[in-house]
C-alpha cells in the first residue's frame, strides 16, 4: 500500500500540493505515482518565472517504460525548481514527498484538491 | 567479446598489391600525431567474431518476430539479388543521365505503383526514414499554408494515442502540438476534434487503422472536419500493412502521407537503417516537394518542383531501398498486394482469438493487423508484468512484442504476426504465451529472473538509463 501524507492536498492526476501560504504552494508527485511509474530515470522541469496552468503539464518524468506528463494543480508563477532532480531523479522514488518539483507564487486559480483521506479512498478505487 | 579484446599487436588480414604510384610523404598539420585505435585479428578470427556475434541476435530470419507496430515481416531474398545488380550498385548520383536511365525508371515506376496504391498524386523517395517523412510531409503543410499568406496556422493536432514521433516531428518542423483524447475504443472523439479545430490549425496527424490497430470508422467525417477548419490531413504509414490495396489514405482524405518502405514493402529493416520513408501528395501540394522528381516516359529526366522546400537529404534519397520494394510490389502484384494484407489481418485476429481466454484484450473486437493486450489484471493477480512476459518469451526464442505502448493501455503487449507467419509458427506461439500464463500463476519468480536462456540475461534497465556506457574505451 502506498504512503499519503496527513495534511498535504491531492489530485486526481496523483500530485501533492503543500500550501506555504495562500498564494504560493510546493507540488510533486505522490507515492503512488512514483510506484505506478517505476524507477524513473530523467525528468524534465520548468524555468523560474514560467506560467503554469491548472490541468496543463508543467514537467514530465520518464521511466524505462514510458514518459508520463505531470499536471499543474494550481496556475502561477514558478518561483523555484528543484534542480537536483535533474541529476537524481530517482529521490521521487525513494523520497516522493521530499522531491517536490517547483514552488509556484502568485497562485489565481486552484483545482478541487482531495485531502489526504479522499486521496487513499481514490487510490484505492484505482486499484480495484 | 570485442573485436579490440581479440587485438593482437602485427596481425593483419590485408594482403594489399605493391604500390604502383609515388609514395608521399604528408606535411605539416596533416600528419596524425597518434597512431590509430584499430583491432588487429586474422581474417579467420574477423570472419569467427562476427559469426557469434550474429548468433548472439534475433532477426525475422532466426524466428518470430511480432514487434506490434514495427511490420518485421519476411522480406523475400530476391529483393535484395535485385538490388544488388551491378546496374544499381555500380552508379554514381553525379553521372550523366543518361547512363542511368533504369535507375530514373525504377524511380519513377515505383512512384507511379505507390501513388496508385496510396491515393496520392506525386511522391519523393528522398527522406531516410519514417520520422524524416513526416518532417517532410510537415514542411511541404507549412509551406502550403505560408504560400497562402496563412502564418496564423501554427497547431498540429494529433491524437493522444498517436506514435511519439507525430508530436516530435511536429516540434522539429516549428508547430505547437495540440493533443485530443481518444474514446475508450481508441478512434478519435469527433467532439473533441471539433474544439481543437479552428483559424490556427495547420493540420491533423493520423494513422488508420490506429495505434491500437483499429480502423476508425468515422475517418471521413474526421477529414473532412479539419478541412472545413482550413487544415490539412497527414496520414502516417505506420500501419498501411493492414490495409494495403483496399484503402487508399487518399480516398480516406488525406492530403500528405508517409510510407514506411523499409516496413510495409519489405525490406531489411530494425538495425539502424538504411530506410526510405517516402513520401507521397496531392496534387496541391506536389509543387512544395523536395527537389529531383523523376519525369520523362521512354527517357527520362530529374525535375525541380516549382515552389520546393528544398532537399531533405542527398541525391536521391537511400535508392537500394527503393529497388527492393519496387522488386516486392512487382513480385506480388495487385493481387498479391492486398491479399498480404488480408493474410496480416487474419493471422492478428486468430493469434487474439486463442489467447482472448487468458489474456485480457485493450479492445475486444476484431482487429486489424495488431492487436493490444492489457496485463494490467494478471500484474495485480500474480506481480508478473507485461515486461516479465516479454523476457519469458525471450527465452522461448520469440522476440516480444512491443510493451508499454501505446500509453493509453496498461502494462500494455502490442502484438504484430505479419503475414508471413504460417499458422504452425502462430499456433506455437500461442501455445508459449498460454505456457508464461500458467507459470505466471504457479512460479511467478521465475519469470521475473527471466530470461536465462538467452547470451545476455535480464538487463538493470534502470542503471543502463541512469549511467549509461556511451562508448567503448580505449585502454
Amino acid at each position: 500500500m502506498s504512503n499519503v501524507v496527513e495534511g498535504l492536498f491531492y489530485t486526481k492526476s496523483h500530485e501533492w500540493v503543500k500550501f506555504e501560504d495562500d498564494t504560493t504552494a510546493v507540488i510533486g508527485l505522490t507515492d503512488y505515482a512514483q510506484g505506478e511509474l517505476g524507477s524513473l530515470v530523467f525528468v524534465n522541469l520548468p524555468e523560474e518565472e514560467d506560467e503554469v496552468t491548472v490541468g496543463e503539464a508543467f514537467a514530465d518524468v520518464e521511466s524505462v517504460k514510458a514518459v508520463s506528463d505531470v499536471y499543474s494543480p494550481v496556475t502561477g508563477i514558478v518561483a523555484e525548481v528543484n534542480e537536483d532532480l535533474m541529476d537524481e531523479p530517482e529521490k521521487i522514488n525513494s523520497e516522493p514527498y521530499d522531491a517536490w518539483f517547483v514552488k509556484v507564487k502568485d497562485i489565481t486559480d486552484k483545482e478541487e484538491f482531495l485531502s489526504a483521506e479522499e486521496y487513499t479512498a481514490f487510490v484505492e478505487s484505482e486499484q480495484a | 567479446m570485442l573485436i579490440f579484446e581479440k587485438s593482437k599487436k602485427g596481425r593483419h588480414l590485408s594482403l594489399l598489391p605493391p604500390l604502383d604510384v609515388p609514395a608521399v610523404e604528408l606535411t605539416g598539420g596533416n600528419q596524425r600525431e597518434q597512431e590509430l585505435h584499430l583491432p588487429e585479428v586474422s581474417e579467420n578470427e574477423l570472419s569467427r567474431h562476427y559469426s557469434e556475434l550474429a548468433k548472439k541476435t534475433h532477426g525475422v530470419n532466426d524466428g518470430f518476430y511480432p514487434l506490434g507496430s514495427c511490420t518485421m515481416k519476411y522480406n523475400p531474398k530476391i529483393n535484395d539479388e535485385m538490388a544488388g545488380l551491378s546496374g544499381f550498385t555500380e552508379v554514381h548520383p553525379l553521372q550523366p543521365l543518361h547512363t542511368v536511365q533504369g535507375c530514373l525508371e525504377v524511380l519513377q515506376t515505383a512512384e507511379r505503383y505507390l501513388s496508385e496504391i496510396t491515393g496520392m498524386d506525386r511522391m519523393t523517395f528522398q527522406p531516410a526514414a519514417g520520422a524524416h517523412g513526416e518532417f517532410t510531409g510537415l514542411l511541404l503543410m507549412k509551406a502550403y499554408h505560408h504560400a497562402r499568406n496563412e502564418q496564423n496556422r501554427t497547431k498540429i493536432i494529433v491524437p493522444d494515442s498517436a506514435h511519439g514521433t507525430n508530436p516530435a516531428s511536429a516540434a522539429m518542423a516549428g508547430y505547437s502540438v495540440v493533443s485530443i483524447p481518444s474514446r475508450e475504443d481508441g478512434c478519435v472523439d469527433l467532439e473533441k476534434l471539433r474544439e481543437a479545430v479552428g483559424e490556427d490549425t495547420a493540420g491533423l496527424m493520423l494513422t488508420n487503422p490506429n495505434t491500437v490497430g483499429l480502423f476508425d470508422k468515422n475517418i471521413l467525417e474526421i477529414t473532412r472536419i479539419v478541412h472545413e477548419a482550413g487544415g490539412l490531413c497527414y496520414y502516417d504509414g505506420a500501419n498501411l500493412n493492414a490495409v494495403m490495396g483496399t484503402v487508399r489514405p487518399g480516398d480516406m482524405g488525406f492530403d500528405v502521407i508517409h510510407l514506411n518502405l523499409h516496413k510495409t514493402f519489405s525490406t531489411p529493416h530494425g538495425g539502424g537503417g538504411p530506410g526510405s520513408g517516402a513520401v507521397g501528395c496531392k496534387n496541391l501540394l506536389a509543387e512544395f516537394l523536395p527537389v529531383d522528381l523523376t519525369e520523362g516516359k521512354g527517357a527520362y529526366y530529374f525535375v525541380d518542383p516549382e515552389h520546393s522546400i528544398g532537399r531533405v537529404k542527398s541525391f536521391y534519397g537511400n535508392f537500394l531501398v527503393v529497388v527492393r520494394a519496387l522488386t516486392y510490389l512487382l513480385t506480388l502484384g495487385k493481387e498479391g498486394i492486398p491479399e498480404a494484407s488480408t493474410h496480416a489481418v487474419l493471422n492478428a485476429n486468430y493469434m487474439m482469438a486463442c489467447l482472448k481466454d487468458k489474456y485480457t484484450m485493450a479492445y475486444d473486437e476484431i482487429c486489424m493487423h495488431e492487436f493490444v493486450m492489457s496485463l494490467k489484471d494478471l500484474k495485480k493477480d500474480t506481480g508478473v508484468s507485461a515486461l516479465d512476459i516479454s523476457k519469458g518469451l525471450l527465452d522461448n526464442g520469440i522476440h516480444p512484442p512491443t510493451m508499454y505502448f501505446p500509453l493509453i493501455v496498461e502494462e500494455a503487449l502490442m502484438v504484430e504476426p505479419t503475414e508471413t507467419e504460417t499458422k504452425e509458427t502462430l499456433d506455437e506461439a500461442v501455445e508459449v504465451f498460454l505456457q508464461l500464463y500458467e507459470t505466471a500463476h504457479k512460479d511467478a519468480e521465475s519469470l521475473h529472473l527471466a530470461p536465462l536462456h538467452t547470451p545476455i540475461t535480464r538487463l538493470d534497465e534502470v542503471e543502463a538509463a541512469r549511467h549509461p556506457k556511451l562508448r567503448y574505451e580505449i585502454i
